[in-house]
């Protein structure tokens, strides 16, 4: 180092003497580039703030119109009759419903969706994992309209409407989203206590239930909360499975049962101001719990997460 | 017990291997009495008349389309922006609030979305957008004189917009995360500026994962029924005018398919059904296809 320091001035250089009239500001060419990428940056943010913002005016609508229509009445009386005016009765029965239509769906769907996800982790060969996640995704894209229709051709067709097929309508919604979630928590389970366990010689089938499923538990359940979450709002799958139901409260599953998102389609193809004004409100109970759900679900995850030491 | 364990994971696997199989079979053996009769004319006729058993799906087919091209073109505009504001853009801090927030967007469940759209967002775009999009670009058939109802495959492509938008949004932050950062950093090392690294680093080496999403928010936008069928208006003439209204196919399943005026009727719309379910399907699969090498999470 310092040979070559000494050796600058005798090969002559001119010592670089700071220009204070230089500016830093970019000129010409570099302007122009600088320029481009700052409107493409504020164009990024922009189309963040636009979805941040769509997502605010939705919450915000629904709010404004479905908070008034709360009340004791609302959350206790029956449905309004089918073909009315809609401007007697509440929500009651319907929320009771969903509650017992999504829990039959997630009791089915828990279980497929986690022995999948063990089936692709621990079991599948190269080959059979390829087709077993080619078929979920093709689960996953199937619109929920056509799973209704499926589920409705086989079972309720010559028999009757029946929450228990919505239920099941639903639970082919969810798999998906449980074994993704279930799939991403076992493949982060740390491999040496995996191991540990294998050099204890301990059995894989119980490795797995102890050690693996335990470890994977936070995953596994924040999908099953996000599942919930969409079962809630999913309209579609019920429309022709449990689309018969009385306006009373009903919990027999081999019958229809009143759900919330069908409730408040059929209340707004109704067209009366009434039913629509009652449709708001259960809009916003709906909205409010499924939104809930998600970001308590995410607080979840992020905690797991913390917990592994995982920062994401 | 290994092998119990094994056997059970096997044949769940295989139980939904048979239930969608089983799907496919079902609606396509339920649809054979239309196909038998209709043929592949359901796809060019655009008459549809249950009363007289004169069924024609192009002007089904074609609100399917539109809506679906229209919506995820805009939808993949904003989602690739968000995308790319969340991986690269953003401090990390703003990106873990406004990650959640766009992907809550996705929680909203349909039938809400259709509420809202039918009851503000169909009459705000007839008294505002459209009108304003008539006056400017009124030369292009597209967009002719806007109805008074708002209720418009215009309508429906922009509720859908938003629909899918969080998938894209999402599935291409997770793709451009996977970008090495040697190669943004070596572009940034050269001179480049951020635009110029994701133009000229970050969108080639992720666009099949960016295509792949799109093939996956097409399928979706294709296979929504509840949201578009309440604001998309419900009718079967074949427009040029998107301020019309229109119908889709999973639209019409919706509307239909718990009265039917006659057997024929009921098994149209299986067909319809199946060709909804090919559509998904192929999707679906493209999407995988696609993304296959890389690395997209869904």
């Amino acid at each position: 180092m310092m040979s070559i320091q000494a050796q600058q001035p005798v090969r002559g250089r001119a010592e670089i003497v700071p220009d204070p009239g230089y500016s830093l500001t970019p000129t010409g060419n570099l302007r122009r580039r600088l320029i481009v990428s700052r409107f493409v940056e504020s164009g990024a943010l922009i189309a963040a703030l636009i979805a941040v913002g769509v997502l605010g005016l939705m919450v915000f609508f629904v709010a404004e119109r479905g908070v008034s229509v709360l009340s004791w009445s609302f959350f206790t009386s029956r449905l309004p009759v089918s073909g009315g005016d809609g401007s007697v009765g509440g929500m009651g029965p319907a929320f009771v419903g969903t509650a017992e239509i999504i829990a039959i769906a997630i009791i089915v769907a828990l279980p497929v969706g986690v022995l999948l996800a063990i089936y692709l982790h621990e079991f599948a060969g190269p080959r059979a994992s390829s087709i077993v996640r080619a078929v979920v995704d093709v689960m996953n894209g199937m619109p929920t309209i056509v799973i209704g229709i499926f589920i409705f051709s086989l079972f309720v067709y010559g028999h009757s409407f029946s929450a228990w097929s919505g239920s099941l309508a639903l639970a082919i919604v969810v798999v998906p989203i449980i074994t993704r979630y279930s799939m991403e928590a076992i493949s982060h389970v740390p491999g040496s206590l995996r191991g540990a366990s294998e050099a204890l010689g301990v059995a894989r089938w119980r490795a797995i239930l102890t050690i693996t499923l335990p470890s994977a538990w936070g995953g596994i359940l924040t999908g099953t909360i996000i599942a919930t979450a969409r079962a809630a709002g999913e309209t579609a799958p019920l429309l022709f499975t449990s689309s018969s139901y009385p306006v009373t409260l009903q919990l027999n599953p081999l019958h229809g049962i009143s759900s919330v998102p069908l409730q408040i389609y059929t209340l707004v193809e109704s067209g009366y101001p009434d039913a629509i004004h009652l449709a708001w409100g259960a809009a916003f109970v709906l909205l409010v719990v499924i939104l809930i759900a998600n970001v308590g679900a995410r607080m979840l995850l992020r905690h797991f997460e913390k917990k592994r030491g995982i920062s994401a | 017990m290994n092998r119990t364990l094994k056997w059970l994971c096997m044949a769940i696997a295989a139980l939904i291997f048979v239930a969608m199989v089983g799907l496919a079979f079902q609606i396509i053996n339920d649809s054979s009495k239309a196909f038998s009769k209709l043929g592949f004319g359901l796809l060019t006729r655009s008459t549809w008349d249950p009363q007289r058993e004169q069924f024609g799906a192009l002007s089904l087919i074609y609100g399917t389309l539109v809506t679906s091209v229209v919506s995820v073109f805009f939808a993949t505009l904003l989602g690739v922006a968000i995308g790319l504001f969340l991986s690269m853009l953003a401090p990390r801090r703003v990106a873990r609030v406004i990650g959640p927030l766009v992907e809550m967007l996705a929680a909203v469940p349909s039938v809400v979305v259709g509420l809202i759209g039918i009851i503000v967002i169909a009459p705000f775009l007839a008294k505002t957008i459209e009108p304003a999009l008539h006056d400017v670009f009124g030369f292009i058939p597209l967009f002719g004189p806007p109805q008074s109802s708002g209720n418009s495959i215009f309508t429906a492509s922009v509720v859908l917009t938003f629909m899918v938008l969080p998938e894209i949004a999402a599935l291409t932050r997770d793709v451009f995360a996977t970008v090495p950062r040697s190669l943004t950093d070596g572009a940034a090392a050269l001179g480049a500026t951020t635009w110029e690294t994701i133009r000229g680093v970050v969108l080639p080496t992720t666009s099949s994962g960016v295509v792949s999403a799109c093939m996956l928010a097409f399928g979706r936008a294709m296979g929504e029924a509840i949201a578009v069928t309440q604001v998309v208006g419900g009718q079967t003439a074949l427009y040029t005018n998107l301020f019309k209204p229109g119908d889709t196919l999973a639209s019409r399943i919706a509307e239909e398919f718990a009265s039917p005026v006659n057997m024929l009727h009921t098994s149209v719309l299986y067909y319809v059904a199946a060709l909804l379910m090919v559509f998904g399907v192929v999707s679906s699969l493209a999407a995988r296809a696609i993304a296959h090498g890389t690395r997209i999470r869904n």
